[in-house]
């Protein structure tokens, strides 16, 4: 969801421009939950049974923390792209 | 939701603001619920309908209610998963 087209900031109430922050902060954290429940159902989730067995947890699990690890390592390095070509 | 016309000084009356926040509130968890939906339709007919038949067999409507409770189990684990990483990448940042 996107708030960008609030008026003139000067002109919000800012009790509740913070509470639109914190609540568009947490709708992007659950947008990212989705994100990842999707990406970790593919590899983890064979056939559905009648409970997610502690593989499949673990699977899970490692899925969320090795694909924050991903996207932290991508930019750390993308960062270093960027100022190399900057300094050609 | 109209944003479109603050009052003068951009102070709502108390009454406003609660009624403001509690429909930004709903509206947020009405399209979280509705990604979710759409999430489980699409994960569960692929796991569950691999050929299409004429209507949704016995099994396959088991198979589906199945999936639906395995997938909420996978997005609550991953959502705890993600909060304490957070937080220990929150700790780190001191």
């Amino acid at each position: 969801m996107s708030f960008d087209s609030l008026p003139n900031k000067d002109e919000v109430d800012p009790e509740v421009a913070s509470f639109i922050q914190m609540e568009s902060q947490k709708a992007e954290l659950q947008a990212q939950v989705h994100k990842l429940a999707d990406v970790c159902w593919e590899q983890c989730v064979d056939r559905p049974r009648d409970k997610l067995d502690s593989r499949t947890e673990t699977c899970v699990s490692n899925c969320v923390e090795r694909f924050i690890d991903t996207s932290l390592t991508v930019a750390t390095r993308f960062q270093k792209l960027i100022q190399g070509a900057g300094n050609m | 939701m109209d944003f479109s016309s603050p009052p003068p000084g951009g102070k709502m009356d108390s009454a406003t603001r609660d009624q403001l926040m509690s429909q930004v509130k709903q509206q947020i968890a009405l399209a979280n619920a509705q990604e979710l939906l759409q999430k489980m339709s699409e994960k569960c007919y692929k796991k569950c309908i691999s050929k299409p038949g004429t209507t949704l067999d016995n099994s396959e409507q088991k198979c589906i209610a199945m999936c639906m409770d395995r997938y909420m189990d996978t997005w609550n684990l991953v959502s705890r998963v993600y909060a304490q990483r957070l937080q220990r990448e929150s700790n780190k940042m001191g």
